[in-house]
């Protein structure tokens, strides 16, 4: 940046708005979040509702699930760089022909393989909400149902589910506010590749800034990134306050 | 029959759960044992269990990491910020609550405010601004800047914990001649104790492993955290892969272990985190 400051108005917003790499990259961005924050929760919400139900050695599994939570971004990519590139590829020649090229060398797999180690990383820690959430149900309540007759699907659904709208609103914000800003697994997963394929906006704001020095064009960016974490943000506030005064 | 059938379910339970954990934790389980192996080993067959078990890459892995340097980086900064954060925000957050200032909501709205921020939204100027200002490339720079990303949600939480704690105790130390330092290190502060931990274990976690920021502020080899020198590790040895895993297990470990004898701490403050 140069040491004379020129007002550029909107400029940079423009350039933003007509390059073709930015809606690239906010596009695949918006597919991976989606992906990831449906089979997140999914996934979460199942070993949740397994490890509540009162099994042998619920808080062995409880903590090793949580565990993978404990591994930073950084290290957790390169783990499954590894898993991807060699584990995978290794099982594929031998055993599962679909497995035999690497997922990180093709464009779709790719973006499935940045889904895949998400949710292997945050299940744990959503998990972890989804049990309290559990707990937190009444058991007189349940009880009372069972006495009255209702299954264990009839429960589930007619008492468990409603007062664990909270424990949803939470997991499900939280699960898309990170997708948004995810950086370093992405990083050190796929480098974006290939073929930029897999570059998510916020590694695009990264390297607009400070590998291509367009520092504006970056910054507009990154305001357009923080427009969308509010949005999300804020609507959890209201949901969350509108869904407390239904309950 | 019914309770026969429960049974039945629960062993079914049991058995989906052990696959899914064996699946879960294959990835970490892989990295172990093949941080073992030579790499002709590896290359023959990365699923079987290693012949012989040398601690070889271990010993070069350490070496080349920097290790213990990178290590005592990331726990000065974690412990350091930490701290400062808890101190800081717990005292912010009783002045907040109990002083009725006008000023006081302002404060605390704009504190709530930045916690919809992302930090790529800001980081941009910020390395512009610590760059002229000659404030980059040191670990010192770091926790500072730590310290201002974490205050806002501890302040935060704090505040709503704060506000559910009765005032006569601290009138009664008042009263007793306390004065205000007293009455908050010696009466308010031991009762925040479980918010304390909720977040002591959501900084530490966060500031461990945290990648971009100091990516950002510490250029210097010398300064490095763990998440910065085994990125570059990787890179450099992209081909030894029992290298490259003993690494790995190198660098998760500290966590791990720390884990496994705070583990009830770290569960129960992840939940009282998630609910505020």
């Amino acid at each position: 940046m140069s040491k004379i400051y020129a007002f550029v108005g909107i400029k940079n917003y423009i350039t933003l708005f007509t390059s073709q790499a930015f809606w690239t990259s906010f596009t695949v961005t918006l597919k991976y979040v989606f992906a990831m924050v449906i089979l997140t929760n999914v996934i979460a919400f199942f070993l949740a509702y397994i490890l509540t139900s009162g099994i042998k050695g619920e808080s062995f599994f409880r903590a090793g699930f949580f565990s993978s939570n404990l591994i930073g971004g950084i290290v957790l990519g390169l783990i499954w760089n590894f898993i991807f590139s060699e584990v995978f590829v290794y099982i594929g020649k031998n055993f599962i022909p679909f497995l035999s090229k690497s997922w990180l060398g093709d464009p779709t797999k790719a973006l499935w393989a940045l889904v895949l180690t998400t949710v292997w990383q945050y299940s744990g820690y959503m998990m972890i909400i989804y049990i309290a959430g559990f707990i937190s149900v009444p058991k007189d309540v349940l009880e009372a149902a069972s006495i009255d007759g209702a299954g264990e699907f009839v429960k589930l659904k007619n008492i468990t589910l409603p007062f664990m709208v909270p424990s949803f609103v939470v997991c499900i914000f939280l699960t898309f506010q990170r997708g948004f800003i995810v950086y370093d697994i992405n990083l050190s997963l796929t480098q974006g590749g290939p073929f930029k394929s897999t570059e998510l906006i916020s590694m695009h704001v990264y390297e607009k800034a400070f590998l291509a020095q367009q520092y504006g064009v970056g910054q507009a960016e990154a305001f357009f990134l923080f427009i969308i974490v509010a949005i999300v943000t804020l609507s959890q506030v209201y949901l969350g306050k509108r869904l407390e005064m239904e309950l | 029959m019914k309770i026969n059938l429960r049974g039945v379910n629960k062993y079914l339970k049991v058995i989906v759960i052990s696959i899914v954990f064996i699946l879960y934790i294959s990835p970490l389980i892989l990295v172990f044992t093949n941080s073992f192996k030579t790499n002709k080993e590896f290359l023959l067959n990365p699923l079987s269990f290693p012949t012989t078990i040398n601690f070889q890459n271990y010993v070069t892995a350490f070496d080349k990491m920097n290790f213990l340097h990178a290590l005592s980086n990331t726990v000065i900064v974690t412990v350091f910020s930490t701290v400062f954060i808890v101190l800081f925000s717990s005292m912010t957050a009783y002045i907040l609550v109990r002083r009725k200032w006008r000023f006081n909501r302002y404060i605390f709205f704009i504190m709530v405010g930045s916690m919809l921020i992302p930090f790529q939204a800001i980081m941009i100027p910020m390395v512009r601004i610590f760059g002229s200002i000659k404030m980059m490339n040191s670990i010192w720079a770091l926790i500072y800047l730590y310290i201002g990303f974490g205050t806002s949600l501890a302040v935060f939480i704090y505040h709503g914990f704060i506000k559910g704690i009765p005032l006569e105790m601290e009138e009664a130390a008042m009263i007793d001649g306390a004065t205000n330092m007293q009455v908050f290190f010696y009466v308010v502060f031991p009762l925040l104790k479980p918010t304390t931990i909720t977040i002591a274990v959501l900084d530490m976690l966060w500031i461990w492993n945290d990648f971009l920021l100091p990516n950002l502020v510490l250029l210097r080899p010398a300064n490095m955290t763990l998440p910065l020198s085994t990125y570059r590790f990787y890179q450099t040895y992209t081909v030894d892969y029992g290298l490259l895993m003993s690494g790995l297990i190198m660098t998760v470990a500290p966590l791990l272990i720390i884990y496994l004898i705070l583990q009830r701490y770290i569960i129960k403050g992840i939940i009282q985190g998630s609910v505020k």
